[in-house]
């Protein structure tokens, strides 16, 4: 009996945990939608999450497409399809790694700073003061983080791509000696532009899920704990569930957009 | 449940201290007061009209005629202190940028922060970030205003130049003040009444002479700081 209490009190919990954040992100897009738009705050977060993020995203990307084209290269040599290892690591990169690394890497630089940001707001009543001068903390907070999400990730995305490409050209053709037009002479011949649009859809929409679940664990900062503590727990909570959330929705549009 | 049938009247122009035991439902009260806190059931009236249900637009209204200092001052941490005053006035009243210039050193020069307006809450010390968050709260002239326990965290002498400055800015400006506290002497001076929270509901409410003299137990232990009598402390 005990044991059925737990469970429906676990349930509860994790089913209006769901609602609420839901609510939020439909009262966030109601702000989103009407004036006034916050447009230096929207700077200041495209300057955030997007340029400031632009070197780790390179580096991350250049050394992924060098990974991947050391592996590919090794494993189709086996195969004698050396000469796919240019196609094989552009479609990855594009379709799967690019969009879905480069979210990670948000999340997990820009997601977690905005989670402790505007936990610390909410714990020391900063949060209140804003809604006190009959203000919609939303349209501070949050509107200008969905918005400049949704615009720097697809940007980001595309800077990993084109160098997880380039870093895979440099170990392909530079370290392990393929031919140039080889590596990359057979790209066309592969790569759609649905692939890429696919790669597209895919940013944009883990830039919604970033600042969505970052935004909501920072404003919600307390439900988990207090102080310094709930914040720390937030920023955790943060960057977990947006990474698993980042990853599950990866799979569901990868299935949607192949059927 | 912290508060378990409050009643409770504040009458216009007033400065009415509410007194308790830490963790006894003070600040929430307040909260509910601003309606940062929704009442699980009963109403909060401010001339007659209840505030618990209304929706959001409704509330902005109501609220642009409250004022709240919290505890800790809620100053933005990344704007400086000008910023921070001017802050209502451009985003909730659209000021142009020299009337908001003007109204922001005024309030500034009013709490003796002239010259900081630059600096940032971190480099400034908790009495001048008290200040500054006083100044924010009274640059859009609310009527009311609620003050979550002003002198916490002060030195004695600061903690009574706050009272001080709070005790000439309402006899300039006339708003309705509801001030949490636990520093009873120095705040009963510029108080008209004060009330007692205890278990979740008003015990005792009077002048500051009725309730320093009250002959209730539970108000008498609370005034002396007695360690024995009605109230646990463990």
């Amino acid at each position: 009996m005990e044991f059925i209490r737990k469970l429906g009190t676990i349930t509860l919990k994790y089913v209006s945990g769901m609602g609420l954040m839901t609510i939020f992100l439909v009262r966030t897009l109601l702000c989103a939608i009407t004036p006034p738009f916050k447009v230096l705050n929207f700077l200041k977060q495209i300057r955030f999450i997007g340029a400031q993020s632009v070197f780790l995203i390179a580096f991350i990307g250049a050394f992924t497409g060098g990974v991947l084209a050391l592996q590919s290269y090794y494993n189709l040599n086996k195969l004698g399809s050396v000469a796919f290892t240019g196609p094989l690591v552009t479609l990855a990169i594009i379709k799967e790694l690019g969009p879905v690394l480069a979210a990670i890497m948000v999340t997990a630089r820009a997601g977690s700073a905005m989670t402790a940001e505007i936990g610390i707001m909410r714990i020391t009543n900063q949060i209140d003061a804003i809604e006190m001068m009959g203000l919609n903390p939303l349209r501070y907070l949050v509107v200008p983080a969905l918005f400049a999400a949704v615009i720097s990730m697809p940007l980001l995305t595309s800077i990993f791509d084109f160098l997880g490409i380039f870093g895979g050209y440099v170990v392909a053709v530079k370290i392990l000696g393929m031919e140039a037009g080889t590596y990359l002479g057979e790209i066309p011949n592969y790569l759609d532009l649905k692939d890429i649009m696919e790669g597209l859809y895919k940013s944009i929409s883990f830039g919604v899920i970033v600042s969505w679940v970052s935004c909501y664990k920072g404003y919600y900062t307390g439900t988990s704990g207090f102080g310094a503590e709930g914040v720390s727990k937030s920023t955790t909570q943060a960057v977990v569930l947006s990474s698993a959330m980042i990853v599950i929705w990866d799979y569901f549009m990868t299935a949607l957009i192949s059927l | 449940m912290v508060l378990k049938g409050v009643n409770l009247s504040v009458n216009k122009g007033e400065i009415l201290v509410l007194i308790g035991m830490s963790g006894y439902g003070k600040s929430v009260l307040l909260k509910h007061i601003a309606r940062l806190f929704k009442p699980d059931k009963g109403r909060v009236l401010i001339d007659g009209k209840d505030i618990a249900p209304l929706n959001s637009r409704d509330l902005s209204a109501i609220r642009s005629r409250l004022g709240f200092l919290f505890q800790g001052g809620a100053l933005f941490e990344s704007m400086s202190i000008f910023e921070n005053v001017a802050f209502p006035l451009k985003e909730k009243l659209g000021l142009k940028r020299d009337e908001i210039r003007e109204r922001v050193l005024q309030e500034l020069d009013n709490v003796g922060l002239s010259g900081a307006e630059d600096k940032y809450p971190t480099q400034i010390s908790g009495g001048m970030q008290k200040r500054a968050a006083l100044a924010r709260v009274l640059v859009w002239q609310p009527e009311i205003i609620l003050f979550d326990e002003p002198t916490t965290g002060l030195d004695p002498i600061i903690g009574h130049a706050i009272l001080q400055l709070i005790a000439e800015l309402h006899s300039r400006k006339k708003f309705t003040a509801i001030i949490v506290t636990h520093e009873l002497q120095r705040v009963f001076k510029i108080a008209h009444r004060a009330a007692m929270l205890h278990e979740g509901v008003i015990r005792a409410v009077g002048t500051p002479d009725e309730i320093l003299t009250s002959e209730d137990p539970v108000v008498k232990q609370f005034i002396s700081g007695e360690t024995e009598g009605p109230i646990s402390y463990r």
